[in-house]
């Protein structure tokens, strides 16, 4: 696998213009069987990512035990501080006098499922990956800017070279673009 | 308009105005950054705001050295100016938040027109809040003890005390701001990196994008993302405000020790910050020409917030009043219905009465919303009302606490106008660099409320015009 002789296919690359015109090709895509493929946007549209195939994440799962690490362990930190390690009679007040750590155990909670959502979102998109086979082509740039791209990628098992350029053909794009890794 | 349900009740005018497209709203956007070269104002800007937060270095260098003895602080006055600007910066703060997080949820469209400044506004005033309690400390060079660790000195921090979970609440609000701007920015970024023709622009914006490519599997992670944390953000905003009235309430000390204290004080915050939005929107649009994004709207409901925001703070303000008179107790009573309105800090309190109760009184009239000027005048009128609100509530409160033996003045020294001068200095120096790097407006959010618009007005979709 990692040994490369020479640039290979990593995708082909359609570019459109309308929202409308992205989805529709997505589906397209989808219908036809194609499975190992991604659709670019310069802002998120709605259903793009369900019509090839992506309907849910595993965000809100991921926050959700952030937030109940981060709670529990806000709360055992208090606990075993004033509890076990370092008992001190202040006013008289109980050593587990819980009612003081609720504050604390909510800002740990909301910390740790603050940190979750964010580091859990750029792990399962696989970022930071700054040079991307994709960002050689040129009018790429634009994917951040106006237009909408549509890839198919080589290791889709129905992907071949011609006969799925000439399946994006149909689509009608404005450019189709063969991206080399 | 054809799509009036859509919108919150009262709206006159689109937001952003409606010839915009994908493609001119990145332009116009992102060339305040990359194409515009900085202009004298705001060279002008930021050297003014340099050399005031030169001021606040000198004034933390001598605190250092001479320590907290150059301030007013004497017995049994405490608690002087640093706590005052804590608060007041802190306070000013919440208005981010409470744009970017809560106005989300609330689906209230206009805010992606202000939700990065205002987001900005929030981490840069949280950074000069957090200076003060520091710089506070007697010895702010072990402010780390703060912080729960195992230790040589096998201590603890003393996890009954709101001083402790005012450490928690400030930092944790810090953090989640900062990641919550940050992954706002992530898409801007990537479109900062593509258009920039500078190769050193190129490689910073590239590293900050960390290679956003806009595929939909993302955008995908990336709206739940965006939408949890501003769940996340909103609780917390309103429980950082709740914490550091704690400070004040968890106390007995008379004027303090009231349950009104939370709500009035997030009240107040969110006051005070909206405040503070007008007073640096205002110029900004007009410098930068972004009346087509920041339209006549957002004043409008901005003010229309200060206003019901004002009318809660003055709530607060007679509820401490009546409950003083209606508790019965002595100290309570000599507090609040004597010493504030008619003690030696009087002309203070009725300076306060009259920018945080009256003067916004004038927001019930349509021509003052929607005057950009007396709106600016306003929104200064109440930042300063609200930090002469902490002042009575710190100052007064502590100088005729119990024993009248033990009662004496506090006025802040140089050092202390220094300081908090010096921090505005910082403040705003940080807003001007901020305004030359980095997108003033969300460009991602503000195509898609052009493009959701636009899918609105006409039915049939957007001609396929190819560039």
């Amino acid at each position: 696998m990692t040994e490369r002789v020479g640039p290979k296919n990593y995708c082909l690359l359609a570019e459109f213009a309308t929202t409308e015109e992205i989805l529709h090709a997505a589906k397209s895509a989808y219908a036809h069987g194609f499975r190992r493929m991604e659709a670019y946007s310069p802002m998120p549209v709605e259903g793009l990512a369900e019509s090839i195939g992506f309907e849910r994440n595993r965000i809100p799962l991921v926050v959700f035990i952030g937030g109940v690490v981060g709670g529990s362990l806000g709360y055992l930190l208090q606990w075993y501080s004033a509890v076990v390690n370092y008992p001190l009679n202040i006013g008289g007040r109980p050593y587990h006098s819980w009612p003081s750590f609720i504050p604390i155990t909510f800002e740990t909670t909301v910390l740790m499922a603050a940190f979750a959502a964010v580091f859990g979102m750029l792990a399962m998109n696989g970022l930071p990956r700054p040079n991307q086979p994709i960002f050689g082509v040129e009018r790429f740039a634009l994917a951040s800017q106006s237009r909408f791209f549509l890839s198919i990628k080589a290791d889709d098992p129905l992907f071949d070279p011609n006969t799925t350029y000439q399946f994006l053909e149909g689509l009608n794009p404005y450019e189709i673009n063969r991206v080399e890794s | 308009m054809s799509d009036g349900s859509q919108r919150p009740a009262g709206d006159e005018s689109p937001v952003p105005e409606p010839d915009y497209t994908i493609e001119s709203v990145t332009d116009k956007i992102s060339s305040i950054v990359l194409v515009r070269p900085y202009g004298y104002g705001w060279l002008v800007g930021f050297t003014i705001s340099f050399v005031l937060m030169m001021v606040l270095l000198l004034a933390t260098s001598v605190l250092f050295i001479k320590g907290v003895g150059i301030w007013g602080v004497r017995t049994p006055v405490m608690w002087g100016f640093a706590i005052v600007n804590f608060v007041w910066w802190v306070g000013i703060g919440h208005a981010g938040t409470l744009i970017s997080a809560i106005l989300l949820l609330l689906k209230q469209d206009w805010r992606t027109s202000i939700n990065r400044f205002a987001e900005a506004m929030t981490l840069f005033a949280v950074a000069c809040a957090g200076l003060f309690p520091i710089l506070h400390l007697g010895r702010p060079w072990v402010f780390y003890w703060l912080f729960p660790y195992p230790n040589t000195m096998g201590m603890w921090p003393q996890w009954r005390s709101p001083l402790i979970w005012d450490v928690f609440a400030v930092t944790t609000y810090a953090t989640v701001s900062l990641l919550f701007w940050y992954i706002g920015l992530i898409p801007d970024l990537a479109t900062l990196r593509d258009r920039s023709k500078n190769r050193v622009a190129q490689i910073a914006y590239g590293i900050l994008a960390m290679g956003w490519s806009g595929s939909s599997r993302h955008w995908h992670r990336y709206r739940t993302t965006y939408l949890l944390m501003a769940g996340l953000a909103t609780p917390l905003v309103v429980s950082v405000h709740t914490i550091v009235s704690f400070d004040f309430t968890i106390a007995i000390v008379p004027g303090w020790h009231s349950t009104i204290f939370p709500p009035y004080f997030v009240a107040g915050a969110i006051f005070s910050g909206f405040a503070m939005v007008l007073t640096l929107t205002i110029p900004l649009r007009r410098i930068y020409g972004l009346q087509g994004f920041i339209t006549a709207k957002h004043l409008e409901n901005m003010a229309k917030i200060i206003l019901t925001t004002g009318m809660i703070v003055a709530y607060g303000y007679f509820i401490e009043a009546f409950m003083a008179w209606y508790s019965a107790n002595p100290y309570e009573m000599h507090q609040v219905l004597n010493s504030r309105p008619k003690g030696p800090y009087a002309h203070t309190y009725w300076q306060l009465i009259a920018c945080n109760c009256l003067i916004p009184q004038l927001l019930w009239i349509k021509w003052f919303r929607t005057n950009p000027l007396a709106l600016w005048v306003i929104s200064i009128i109440v930042n300063i009302g609200m930090w002469l609100e902490r002042y009575v509530i710190v100052v007064v409160s502590l100088s005729s606490d119990f024993l009248p033996s033990s009662w004496a003045m506090y006025h802040g020294t140089k050092w202390d106008y220094a300081t908090l001068f010096g921090s505005m200095g910082l403040f705003l120096m940080l807003l001007f660099l901020f305004v030359r790097v980095l997108p003033v407006i969300s460009i991602t959010e503000m195509r898609e409320l052009v493009h959701e618009q636009a899918g609105h007005d006409e039915s049939h979709g957007a001609g396929g015009t190819k560039p």
